[in-house]
């Protein structure tokens, strides 16, 4: 498998990281490279093994429906780039 | 002072010999001293230090003191420390000071331990040599051209120069094992969902796990009954009880079998770091030990898998960092997406982009099945083949890393190259088992080579058992680098 050009831009933009023409060449080699490496997998066939997505298969913990936290927004507001009145501040997204 | 092990640090402290003051600011001493040589540290705390140490010697006059109330740490910088920065070696986390204690470091903060500061990693925990860092490489204190081993470089480095006492690491796919065999210190990192990963910034979230650096077994067993036990915050953390991992440290190892998977003693293995090896396991067998062959036949196919799966789930994870409620934000944009792809193209180094890039393609439309379900499907293989392993031996043992440490910049520009140095330590990770690295000897340029075991689910205290059995009738542990 080989990538090309355009799709390593189109997988930039679905990761939201912008990527010059300089830096895309690059990054389309290296990626090709590992996926060379990626592809040994498909070597085994596995078609009656079940996934393992997980060390310990353990159901989900649930805890009771309480509040079990307090009101920190300040503490959390203050590490944030852009804020006003209570509110991370972004540019405007609805014309 | 510097030489003690932790419970000779806990006798002198509790004697009042020493200080926690006079202890905290011998080791700050080393730190100025050798951090600019090093970059073991990307931030040092010293009036939280010393004001830490103040309060542990009350508690240590009030006779309230536990075993390590006193005693220096140092916590790789993916933990989330309150009131002082948490960078992840990133850009993007540069100037962030986290609002809360990781589960980790409110537990040695309760125990009393003394915080020296953050110490230098691969950015997000990504990389075998501590090079893919904003705040520039960490080095080998053997060697200062080398690498020191990654991701948790600079708290194996800090441990090995005696910058610390202990230090805390994290793994992923070797990041506290390879490192402890690069630099000659005792690594371990526990079963998965044994240390809790709240505050512990997330790279690939079914295989990160906390882990213990020390100078020996008896130490790494003494920080991991600090740092381990069951958290509600997180998740994945598994309701067992507490464990006291130093009980079992003087069993005697007669009897004991080691599997030597036949996979890890084929080619790929540097001739010096197999003399190494095989010297290790002659001292097992005099201890009464027994080797046998195991077969982990996928173990081939755990880097391939590892690059699907950690990838992933990182491009999952890391997708939280988009310039909004923490974080860098680029100081130019037209609009909110120009604003998430410049202050992420900006925020993150080379590797931690390329992984997202390699996540964010696997997990597309029409890719699933091909990439991260075969690799779950291996995922299961390779978890299975220990279990047949574990039918045959009690441990498993094998190189830490195919090589010693090798020259800062040489394996920086081809990725693959950097990823193949992990072939012993990422199954491990994929199947959730406990690993340890103690340094077992020396190779070239009496470079430090790490000897790994392995265990089965759970089975720390028997590893460090294993462990402290081999460094009671050798000194490779002892051994100091000259630096400075």
């Amino acid at each position: 498998m080989s990538l090309s050009l355009d799709e390593v831009r189109h997988i930039a933009r679905l990761a939201r990281i912008e990527l010059g023409d300089a830096d895309a060449t690059d990054t389309l080699a290296k990626l090709n490279s590992i996926f060379g490496l990626i592809e040994q997998m498909q070597a085994v066939d596995t078609r009656d093994v079940e996934p393992m997505s997980h060390p310990q298969e353990l159901a989900q913990r649930l805890r009771p429906d309480s509040v079990t936290e307090t009101d920190r927004r300040d503490a959390f507001l203050r590490v944030a780039p852009q804020t006003e009145a209570g509110l991370y501040l972004v540019p405007q997204v609805i014309e | 002072m510097i030489q003690a092990s932790l419970t000779e640090l806990a006798a002198a402290l509790g004697a009042r010999k020493i200080s926690s003051v006079e202890l905290t600011t011998l080791f700050l001493d080393r730190i100025d001293a050798l951090n600019p040589t090093l970059n073991a540290f990307i931030t040092v705390d010293h009036d939280g230090a010393l004001a830490a140490a103040r309060a542990a010697d009350a508690r240590l006059a009030a006779g309230t003191a536990g075993p390590l109330t006193g005693i220096p740490i140092a916590h790789k910088d993916v933990f989330c420390t309150e009131g002082v920065r948490t960078t992840c070696a990133s850009k993007m986390l540069e100037n962030f000071v986290s609002p809360y204690d990781a589960h980790v470091v409110g537990q040695l903060k309760a125990a009393g331990a003394v915080m020296l500061g953050k110490t230098n990693m691969d950015e997000f925990a990504m990389g075998s040599s501590n090079e893919n860092t904003f705040f520039g490489a960490a080095r080998n204190p053997w060697d200062t051209t080398r690498v020191t081993g990654g991701s948790s470089g600079g708290s194996a480095v800090a441990v090995a120069a005696r910058l610390s006492p202990m230090a805390t690491g994290t793994d992923t796919g070797g990041s506290v094992r390879q490192p402890a065999a690069l630099t000659g210190v005792t690594g371990i990192k526990p079963s998965y969902g044994v240390v809790s990963r709240y505050g512990m910034i997330a790279y690939a979230s079914s295989l990160d796990q906390g882990g213990a650096f020390g100078r020996s077994a008896e130490d790494c067993a003494l920080l991991l009954t600090a740092m381990a036990g069951f958290d509600p915050r997180d998740s994945t953390s598994l309701e067992r009880e507490r464990e006291d991992y130093s009980r079992a440290l003087n069993q005697p190892l007669a009897g004991l079998r080691i599997g030597l998977p036949k996979e890890f003693f084929a080619d790929g293995m540097d001739d010096d770091v197999r003399a190494a090896i095989d010297a290790a396991l002659a001292h097992y067998r005099q201890l009464g030990a027994t080797t046998v062959e195991v077969s982990l036949p996928n173990a081939k196919l755990a880097i391939p898998a590892y690059y699907v799966i950690a990838p992933a789930e990182a491009s999952s994870n890391l997708s939280r960092f988009d310039g909004v409620r923490y974080g860098h934000r680029a100081a130019d944009y037209t609009d909110l997406a120009d604003m998430y792809g410049k202050s992420r193209a900006e925020g993150f180094g080379a590797e931690v982009k390329r992984r997202i890039l390699v996540g964010t393609y696997v997990l597309s439309h029409g890719y699933y099945d091909a990439y991260y379900l075969q690799a779950q499907k291996l995922r299961r293989l390779i978890a299975e083949d220990f279990q047949r392993a574990f039918e045959h031996c009690d441990v498993i043992a094998g190189p830490t890393s195919p090589t010693v440490a090798w020259t800062l910049g040489e394996k920086n520009d081809d990725p693959v190259q950097m990823y193949l140095q992990d072939i012993y330590t990422i199954a491990v990770n994929l199947a959730g088992l406990p690993g340890l690295s103690l340094p077992c000897g020396t190779g070239a340029g009496d470079l430090p080579v790490g000897l790994q075991l392995i265990g089965n689910y759970f089975d720390e205290a028997h590893l460090l058992n294993v462990a402290h059995g081999f460094q009671q009738g050798t000194d490779w542990h002892r051994r100091t680098p000259a630096v400075g």
